[in-house]
């Protein structure tokens, strides 16, 4: 009830934020754009539109989960507002989960409206909509999930500007983190530690891409997406604990 | 400490060492506070800018946590959320949520405290009336002057319908109108059986409204008692005398009388501190056929005390517990 409630009322707080509207306009205008796009390449079309579809609501959902995310705690701080929470009988942790599951459901609301911008010109270019696609979108939801929760770990203890360049860093790191373990494996002694120590704690953000599936019609089976879901719970599990933990000595001052 | 006594405010020896800049500096913001508030007074926290009242309200709320010493609300360590549920809380200058709506915002805090439904919303309607607040129930708090963030901010601190309710600085920056309607609300609070902790720096509004006071410099409790009990060990009996038509000859007679003269145009205004002083003066006026305008006794107050304290040596006292 009362995570509901904090959850309900950063929902709301999201709504009338500028930058939301601002990021959705663009990443609509960007999937929107296919359908000037000139059958220039035919054999290539489909994918085309497909690619720009899909890495507009990826790249777009990512700023916003990382955006909004990194003010999610330290705004409320700045403002001072979260005196008038934490002074009542509500656990820092239930604060927290609260603003996570607010922004997790401005973000599904979001994807939900990319994607069906997405739809519509799919539909208008004649593109054949497969499955695989669906299982695509609800993929890069859960990645939005973790990035968020990197996002909230961060600003519980850094200043908003230095949680964006963390999280961003992160999300660049977590997109090579199979190229980190390749390169970890040319190498000797530390640096092959370190850089396998990095794949193993850093999340494989990869994992949930499954751009080129789409692209190439390429079906997932249900036994891999719950694999993948399985870990982007857990990882996003982990990154709330953490968080908590910082949160809970922290002072507010 | 004895928690069976009706204290439900305890604190003992409690500290704040805050570290600041890169360096990590030690600044000391409280230093062995011990106080306690008793059930159904109005307890006023008072001390210059500084002196560590926030910091303490902050550390009974559980915003900060103390570097030393304890503290307990309703018996409970700080922090623990039965003691909280207990409490209502107003943050010194708040900031909140401006983009709900009044209704909205109480609605939001009732929440928190597990309220819903019709209950809730006739909370809301009761508590819009109390701080007068009813015209604005559908207003976004962006639009409220201070004044009205200041009562509505009172009413959240009230959604649980607490025993204690703490304000930090609840007068400050708000016009004389505006703090009247904050003194009046805490009287009515008071006489619903509730107990009141606020800070001020307002030395005037403390003395209009508080059974007992603490008074805090530099972090360190300087004074803690009642009202009456700290400013009567405190008299002066000095009187204040105004004087019209004084000739320059008869000024030169009371001069030496007197602990203060001001001068304004034809008026004049003197100070005496003795009975003997008084009735010397009395004479001079009479035989210069002077005018005596008024003649009041100067009561002592608590700014007086404060004043003392701040100047004299600043010895820690121990609280009255
Ligand atoms: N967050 C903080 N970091 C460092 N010093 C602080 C902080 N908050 C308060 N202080 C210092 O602690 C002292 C007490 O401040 P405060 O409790 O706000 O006083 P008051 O509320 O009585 O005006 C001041 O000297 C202030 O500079
Ligand atoms: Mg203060």
């Amino acid at each position: 009830m009362k995570v509901l409630s904090i959850a309900f009322n950063t929902f709301r707080e999201n709504l009338r934020d500028k930058l939301l509207y601002n990021l959705l306009i663009f990443a609509l205008l960007m999937i929107g754009s296919s359908l000037v796009l000139m059958r220039l390449t035919l054999g290539e079309f489909h994918r085309l539109i497909l690619d720009i579809g899909l890495g507009s609501i990826n790249f777009f959902g990512v700023l916003i989960a990382i955006f909004v995310g990194i003010g999610l705690v330290s705004k409320e701080i700045e403002k001072k507002t979260i005196y008038t929470i934490v002074s009542k009988p509500v656990a820092r942790y239930q604060f927290l989960l609260g603003k996570y599951l607010g922004l997790s459901l401005t973000l599904v609301i979001n994807t939900a409206i990319m994607a069906a911008g997405l739809l519509a010109v799919l539909y208008f270019q004649d593109v054949p909509i497969h499955a695989v696609l669906f299982k695509a979108l609800g993929m890069i939801v859960l990645e939005f999930m973790v990035v968020t929760a990197v996002a909230l770990l961060f600003s519980t203890f850094s200043s908003a500007t230095l949680s964006a360049i963390f999280t961003l860093a992160m999300y660049v790191i977590g997109h090579l983190t199979t190229d980190l373990k390749a390169f970890g494996q040319k190498m000797e002694g530390v640096g092959r530690s370190v850089l396998e120590g990095m794949y193993y704690l850093l999340p494989n953000l990869d994992r949930f891409n499954l751009k080129g599936n789409v692209t190439h019609q390429l079906d997932v089976p249900v036994g891999d997406l719950l694999m993948i879901a399985a870990y982007g719970m857990a990882y996003t599990a982990f990154l709330l604990m953490l968080a908590s933990v910082i949160f809970q000595r922290r002072d507010f001052r | 400490m004895d928690v069976l006594s009706d204290g439900i405010v305890h604190s003992d020896r409690l500290s704040k060492i805050f570290k600041v800049g890169f360096w990590g500096r030690r600044v000391t913001a409280v230093d062995g506070v011990s106080l306690e508030v008793r059930r159904g007074e109005v307890f006023g926290f008072l001390g210059p800018n500084g002196a560590g009242k926030t910091t303490t309200i902050k550390m009974l709320m559980g915003l900060i946590y103390p570097s030393g010493g304890t503290a307990t609300l309703f018996g409970r360590p700080i922090g623990d959320p039965s003691g909280k549920a207990k409490v209502g809380f107003l943050p010194e200058s708040p900031y909140f949520y401006d983009y709900l709506t009044s209704r909205e915002f109480l609605r939001f805090y009732g929440h928190l405290f597990g309220l819903v439904g019709s209950v809730l919303d006739k909370r809301i309607d009761e508590l819009l009336e109390l701080v007068r607040m009813t015209h604005a129930r559908d207003l976004q708090l962006r639009k409220f002057s201070k004044g009205m963030l200041q009562r509505i901010g009172i009413a959240q601190a009230l959604i649980n319908d607490p025993e204690l309710v703490i304000l930090d600085e609840p007068m400050s920056g708000l016009d004389p109108i505006g703090r009247k309607e904050v003194r009046d609300l805490i009287l009515r609070l008071k006489e619903s059986g509730k107990t009141v902790m606020f800070s001020s720096h307002i030395l005037h509004d403390a003395e209009l409204l508080c059974d007992r006071v603490a008074m805090i410099m530099k972090g360190r409790l300087v004074a803690c008692g009642h009202v009456s009990e700290l400013i009567a060990g405190d008299t002066t009996h000095e009187v204040e005398m105004v004087i019209d038509r004084l000739l320059p000859e008869a000024l030169e007679r009371i001069k030496p009388l007197a602990g203060r003269i001001v001068l304004q145009g034809e008026r004049i205004m003197v100070v005496l501190s003795s009975q003997q002083a008084v009735d010397q003066a009395l004479d001079v006026i009479r035989s210069a056929k002077a005018k005596l305008v008024a003649l009041t006794p100067h009561k002592a107050s608590l700014e007086d005390l404060f004043i003392r304290k701040a100047t004299g040596a600043q010895q820690p006292v121990e609280a009255q517990v």
